[in-house]
């Protein structure tokens, strides 16, 4: 651990430290707690900061661990995005819709994370209901970029990515529909794991598209994302999408495996040079672990947002529809200009007269982008391509043209529209600004990536790079 | 493309001001434009895709279970426009 | 001019939890909001989970009424906005429901299915002075629609066809489908074709059987009227007031509700294997209209008797039972079918075997001296000549009362048979 400040430790050295008594979970927790006073203020990655609770949940973590208790999780500081419920602790979805909600039960994940013994200390800033690529559309203020605060984080798990980047916690919970966990993970420098749609449970969390909100998490290396993913994995009875599909321990990393990684060429296309140079520097460290890289391609990547934009805006109509302010919540005209776009676009997609043109077609369209991965999947084990055509982009940049913000999701939206998983590792840093690239398999393969991760990790080592807050 | 904004606000249950229609009709007629690309696809003998998982058939037997049910203090927890126990809205017209 | 009237009847079923949640499916009397849970009150987050009996049981129903089983299928989203449906939408199905083109027989004719469905209930609304006040407790119950083709001309035909109904659902025990307590529900289309333009006009909130046929019917003459002075009526929704037994207009729909159905993305579609269904088929019961033929056939009754003892399944299945019993006593399924119907046998305080004694008990007294009941009889007469007269008058009780005197003097004697000796004598 050496002199390490403890809110820069990973999951792993922070059990360790724990288990050894090097340093207490309050001393830990506290810690994340300071970090969050000295910067918070500037990043703005946080809605609610839980300081009694988390220093009580410590106190409490400090006498089990005493007790000899193992849970996974024990003591650990944890943030969770503001759109997944938790019982007790004003829940917003970083609306003013729900400025006040305080919900009556917790998530299936959050009981999963307490179950583990996690600390939660507070519920972090995103886009509202999701709904960003940037950390911008957020009724409670701009998520910054720790590397250059003049730059956006990413989104719509923006403060989860920042809170982790900024060594306010060691892990946070974040959902994934078009990319709002990969495109901020690379934005940041930490990893972002999206799981293969189902893996788990979406109970409890604020739905933004029913059948693209995958449910994942940021941490600051692979093997901690794999931690994570043992706990939060699984078929949840009270949510009937959750296929019975075992959980392996994702966390034996050890395979030596060479596999076939494809680089589909539709995504090298449209990116800016910058990110192509850090993306070969990536691949030839692949290349030089052992992996094999071939050229593969995705030929109906061009209808993906087009596909993506009417199916999730569809989804996102009705979802919001219990918005009503009878039970919780303000009236439905304190929605911002976002999510009014959104449920306008997707009230009309589904309407007499235009859903067979709009959202019929994107059905199909979903299973011929799936096709493309079924089949490229039948010649290599993964596919590796960039999160982002461009690097970060400041904040105010794109906020006035909304197709423009769609966009940015153009290397993402595929993934989640063919249900797959995608790992995103931190690659290099241009103008400063980190850039990630996304290691994508087929359902349910996560130890692929999480071994393809973790090598390409152990070998760049960019997690050990901090930002100068 | 054009979307009636009146239109679907009202289905939508949202009022959108006057003064902002014009506005919204630009923002969603462009990104309508883009979507329109979906046009170009051959989708005729394409199957639509509305559950990725592959699942079918998941369901739950017949069990009543309180482990989930609200107390009606919580159920009402998060509104102060109640009466006795019941939600309170403006009054409705009888029935769907 | 030819009446045109098509019925949607929703079914209320009566499993032990919700539709897509396991809240207890007790409402009725309850105090509001206590049977909750985030599914059903529509929270943020919550996530629906199908319960496999309601579905099993509306597929018995749609085989009941002869349906095809698809062997795909799967829920779709109604999207509307209403104080009662708490999450904005209604879990529903649209087009690929559990069953499909069925068919029932109402006298004599034969009435299509189009279709029987799945859906959730919505919660309960209260209209105050002013405000409505809203109870969730029965929002997420099951409920199966049963919609049936523009097959019915006349209101009499549709009652018979809601008691047949009712008459299956109970048999199958999916539901106790009381009308009065809400359980099934009857919306009638109605229209008459000859006007200017198509229409149709929708009828809720009738609430019993005897209200059934009055509310049709007035809205029939309320109809034609509006027909003949060459308007057409509008199309709407209109409920039944009972004080002013009357039809009265609830809305005028602009423009019909654009519901925007798409198919359900927290639930995967269901499909069945032919064992599966076949299963399903071969746990229905005898259905009322095999009952009745059976019964006619092998118990050789009328039948006005058959229709009355298989009105109900237990009734039914209780006639059965004494009649075995009654095979060991020499006592023939007429005389048992004789007592249940017209002396009304309590059949839940009473055991087929104790009934079988009791008529075994009953026509023992015909071994009486015959000689000396004709005696009595004369004896009667003479004693009571102003009831003799009052029947010959035609004042059918005044029999009655002669019968009661003959048993006065001797008791254990059969009442029916008296009555015949009486007759026969006056």
């Amino acid at each position: 651990m050496n002199n390490k400040p403890l809110t820069e430790l990973t999951i792993k050295e922070a059990k360790e430290g724990l288990r050894e008594r090097k340093f207490s979970s309050v001393e830990l927790v506290k810690e994340c707690l300071d970090q969050i006073k000295r910067h918070d203020k500037k990043l703005n990655a946080f809605i609610t900061v839980c300081e009694k609770e988390a220093l009580e949940q410590a106190r409490l973590s400090d006498e089990k661990i005493k007790n000899g208790d193992r849970s996974p999780l024990l003591g650990i500081p944890i943030a969770i995005k503001d759109i997944f419920l938790t019982k007790g602790i004003k829940t917003t979805a970083a609306s003013r819709v729900l400025d006040n909600y305080v919900p009556q039960y917790d998530a299936t994940v959050v009981a999963k994370l307490k179950n583990a013994g996690a600390v939660i200390v507070g519920k972090t800033n995103c886009d509202a209901w999701a709904h960003g690529s940037s950390g911008e559309n957020s009724d409670f203020g701009p998520t910054r970029n720790p590397w250059n605060t003049e730059y956006v984080p990413g989104g719509s798990s923006s403060g989860s990515a920042v809170s982790v980047a900024s060594n306010m916690c060691i892990a946070a919970t974040g959902t994934d529909t078009g990319g709002s966990i990969r495109l901020p993970a690379s934005f940041c420098n930490v990893v972002g794991l999206k799981p293969t749609y189902g893996r788990v449970s979406r109970y409890g969390i604020i739905a933004m598209a029913s059948s693209l909100d995958s449910i994942g998490h940021f941490t600051k290396t692979v093997e901690d994302s794999a931690l994570i993913l043992n706990i939060t994995a699984g078929k949840d009875r009270f949510d009937a999408t959750t296929p019975q599909v075992k959980v392996p321990d994702y966390t034996v990393l050890n395979s030596k495996k060479k596999l076939k990684i494809g680089i589909p060429k539709e995504y090298i296309e449209g990116a800016d040079n910058e990110i192509r140079i850090t993306f070969n520097k990536a691949l030839k460290v692949l290349s030089e672990l052992g992996h094999e890289i071939v050229d593969v391609s995705l030929p109906h990547t061009e209808y993906a947002i087009p596909c993506y934009y009417v199916i999730q805006p569809s989804e996102v109509s009705s979802n919001l529809a219990r918005y009503d302010g009878i039970r919780f919540g303000s009236k439905r005209d304190t929605f911002g200009d976002e999510a009014k776009r959104r449920i306008m676009l997707g009230t009309f997609t589904l309407s007499s007269g235009y859903y067979d043109a709009y959202y019929k077609t994107a059905m199909r369209v979903r299973t011929l982008i799936s096709k493309d991965f079924d089949e490229v999947y039948k010649k290599v084990d993964a596919v590796i391509a960039p999160v982002s055509p461009t690097l970060p982009w400041k904040l105010g940049e794109k906020t006035n043209d909304p197709l423009k913000m769609y966009l940015s999701d153009i290397l993402t939206a595929t993934v989640n529209l063919a249900g797959i998983p995608g790992l995103t590792v931190p690659i290099g840093f241009e103008k400063g600004l980190p850039i990630g690239m996304q290691i994508l398999g087929p359902q349910f393969s996560e130890e692929i990536l999480f071994q393809i991760g973790s090598a390409y990790e152990s070998e760049t080592q960019f997690y050990k790079q901090k930002p100068n807050l | 493309m054009k979307i009636d904004v009146k239109h679907v606000a009202k289905l939508a249950n949202l009022k959108i001001k006057d003064s902002e229609i014009e506005k919204f009709e630009k923002q969603l007629s462009e990104v309508l434009a883009h979507i329109d690309k979906l046009k170009k696809t051959e989708t005729k003998n394409v199957l639509e895709t509305s559950q990725v998982t592959g699942l079918e058939s998941i369901t739950r037997e017949d069990k009543a279970d309180s482990a989930r049910i609200l107390s009606q203090e919580e159920a009402l927890s998060n509104t102060k426009n109640t009466e006795n126990g019941f939600f309170k809205v403006k009054g409705v017209i009888q029935s769907e | 001019m030819k009446v045109v009237i098509g019925l949607e009847v929703h079914v209320e079923l009566k499993t032990k939890s919700k539709m897509f949640c396991e809240c207890p499916t007790v409402y009725f009397g309850k105090k509001p909001n206590t049977y909750t849970c985030p599914v059903c009150l529509g929270l943020p987050g919550a996530l629906p989970v199908p319960n496999k009996k309601a579905i099993e049981w509306c597929v018995r129903l749609g085989m009941a009424l002869n349906c095809k089983i698809p062997l795909f299928s799967k829920f779709d989203r109604k999207n509307y906005f209403y104080p009662d449906l708490s999450k904005g939408y209604q879990i529903s199905q649209y087009d690929q429901p559990f069953c499909e083109k069925g068919w029932v027989e109402i006298n004599g004719k034969k009435i299509g299915i189009t279709r029987v469905h799945m859906e959730e209930d919505t919660g309960k609304l209260v209209h105050e002075a002013g405000s409505t006040l809203i109870d969730f407790n029965r929002s997420g119950i099951s409920l199966v629609e049963i919609v049936t083709e523009p097959d019915f001309d006349n209101a009499a035909d549709v009652k018979a066809y809601l008691q047949k109904l009712q008459q299956i659902v109970r048999y199958l025990e999916i539901s106790d489908a009381d009308m009065e307590k809400g359980q099934m529900r009857l919306e009638p289309n109605i229209s008459i074709q000859g006007s200017k333009k198509p229409y149709k006009v929708e009828v809720k909130n009738i609430n019993s059987f005897s209200f059934v046929e009055k509310a049709i019917n007035f809205e029939l003459k309320r109809q034609e009227e509006i027909i003949k002075n060459g308007e057409t009526p509008i199309q709407e929704t209109r409920g039944w007031d009972e004080k002013k037994q009357q039809t009265v207009s609830q809305r005028i729909k602009e423009e019909a509700n654009d519901y925007r159905y798409f198919p359900e993305p927290d639930i995967p579609p269901i499909s069945w294997t032919t064992a599966q269904l076949s299963g399903l088929k071969s746990s229905l019961p005898e259905l009322p209209d095999q009952k009745l033929a059976r019964f006619k056939k092998e118990y050789k009754l009328s039948d006005y008797d058959c229709e009355i003892l298989i009105r109900e399944k237990s009734i039914a299945d209780y006639f059965e039972e004494a009649v075995k019993v009654g095979n060991e006593h020499n006592i023939s399924p007429k005389q048992i079918a004789n007592h249940i119907i017209n002396k009304k046998t309590d059949v839940d305080k009473i055991l087929p075997a104790e009934l079988i004694q009791l008529i075994v008990q009953t026509s023992k007294t015909v071994q009486v001296d015959t000689k000396k009941l004709d005696e009595t009889i004369s004896l009667v007469l003479k004693e009571n000549e102003k009831a003799v007269s009052d029947y010959k008058n035609g004042k059918e009780q005044a029999i009655m009362f002669l019968v009661g005197q003959v048993l006065r003097k001797t008791p254990k004697i059969d009442a029916t048979l008296v009555k015949e000796k009486i007759k026969s004598k006056i």
